[in-house]
C-alpha cells in the first residue's frame, strides 16, 4: 500500500464484512512525540480467540475463494516497521477494535496520505452503516458523524455525487491542518 | 468555506432531480472491486473519479457501487458497468483517466471503449 490510508480503507471493509452497524475511524497525531495513531473500531460481530490468534497470519482467511489474507499482515508490517505496534481487541457479538500505532520519524514511515478520499469512500459506499470519523493532529480536531448528516439529508442519499463532493470538501477544508 | 447550509440546499436540489429519476427506471450501475487487491491496485481514485464525474455531468440515472474481490487480481483496478437489458462490460487496469473517459464515451455516449475492457487486455 503506498498510503497508510489505503490500509485504514482496507481494514475497515472487514469491519463491514462483520455486519458492523457503527464503525469509528481515528487518526491522531501528534507532532512532538512523532506518533501517529490510526484506530479502526466496529459493533460487528467479533472474532474468537482462535481467529485473533490466526488474523495475523497471511494465510489465514475467512474467504472461501482462496487462502490468502493480507490485509491484517500489511498494516501490522506497516506499523511495525517504524517500531509502531498493531494491536487488535475483539469479542464475538460486542465488535473488533484495530489500533496501529506509527512512528513518524522513522525512514520507513509510510505517510498518511487521503485519509479524506478514505472516509468518503467508505461513508458513500456503505450508506446502511454509520461511520464516525475523528481527526486529531496537536491541537486541531474534528469530528464528523454520519448519523447527524443523515438528519440533515432525510431521504437523500450520501451517495449521492453531490453531496459525496461537498463531504470531500467538507472533510478536507476542516483536516488540512 | 463548505457548510451544513450549503449542504442543505445540495439537499433540496437533489430531491428535486429524485423526483425526476421516479419516471425513468433504467439505472446504469458502475460498480468497483474494492478489496485489499484492488484498493492496493488504485481502485480509490478510480472510485473517485467515477462519483466526480457524474456529479460533474449531473448524470441522474447512474450510481456507483464497491464489491469485495471479482477474482483477477492481476487485473485490478477493475470497474464492471451494467446497464439495464445490456450485456455487462468489466474493465480492467482501470485509472481515475480512464474512468473518466468511460463516463464520456460510454456512459454518456453508450460506446462502449473496447480496448480497456478484459477481452482486449487478457489475451
Amino acid at each position: 500500500m503506498r498510503e497508510l490510508s489505503l490500509n485504514v480503507l482496507d481494514i475497515a471493509q472487514n469491519s463491514i464484512a462483520a455486519n458492523a452497524n457503527l464503525v469509528n475511524v481515528e487518526a491522531i497525531e501528534s507532532t512532538a512525540l512523532h506518533k501517529l495513531t490510526l484506530r479502526i473500531a466496529d459493533n460487528g460481530k467479533g472474532m474468537t480467540q482462535e481467529q485473533l490468534d490466526a488474523v495475523r497470519d497471511p494465510f489465514f482467511t475467512t474467504r472461501t475463494t482462496r487462502k490468502v489474507g493480507l490485509g491484517i499482515p500489511l498494516f501490522k508490517m506497516a506499523a511495525e516497521m517504524t517500531g509502531g505496534t498493531l494491536e487488535i481487541e475483539s469479542e464475538v457479538g460486542k465488535g473488533t477494535t484495530v489500533t496501529a500505532v506509527f512512528k513518524t520519524d522513522n525512514v520507513d514511515f509510510t505517510p498518511l496520505g487521503d485519509m479524506t478520499s478514505t472516509i468518503v469512500t467508505l461513508i458513500t459506499m456503505n450508506t446502511h452503516i454509520d461511520f464516525v470519523y475523528n481527526f486529531i493532529k496537536d491541537e486541531h480536531e474534528f469530528s464528523l458523524d454520519t448519523r447527524k448528516l443523515k438528519e440533515i439529508l432525510g431521504d437523500v442519499s450520501l451517495s449521492e455525487p453531490s453531496i459525496a463532493l461537498w463531504l470531500t470538501e467538507y472533510i478536507n477544508e476542516n483536516t488540512n491542518v | 468555506m463548505k457548510s451544513i447550509e450549503e449542504l442543505m440546499a445540495l439537499r433540496d436540489a437533489a430531491k428535486a432531480k429524485m423526483t425526476a429519476r421516479d419516471d425513468s427506471t433504467e439505472i446504469t450501475r458502475i460498480v468497483v472491486g474494492m478489496a485489499t487487491c484492488g484498493i492496493a491496485a488504485g481502485a480509490r481514485p478510480v472510485m473517485n473519479s467515477f462519483v466526480e464525474e457524474i456529479a460533474k455531468r449531473n448524470l441522474s440515472n447512474v450510481t456507483v457501487a464497491q464489491t469485495g474481490c471479482i477474482g483477477m487480481c492481476q487485473y485490478e483496478p477493475i470497474v464492471e458497468v451494467l446497464e439495464p437489458g445490456k450485456e455487462k462490460v468489466t474493465y480492467v487496469n482501470m485509472t481515475a483517466e480512464k474512468a473518466a473517459k468511460v463516463v464520456v464515451d460510454h456512459i454518456v455516449n453508450g460506446n462502449p471503449v473496447t480496448e480497456y475492457t478484459v477481452g482486449a487486455v487478457a489475451k
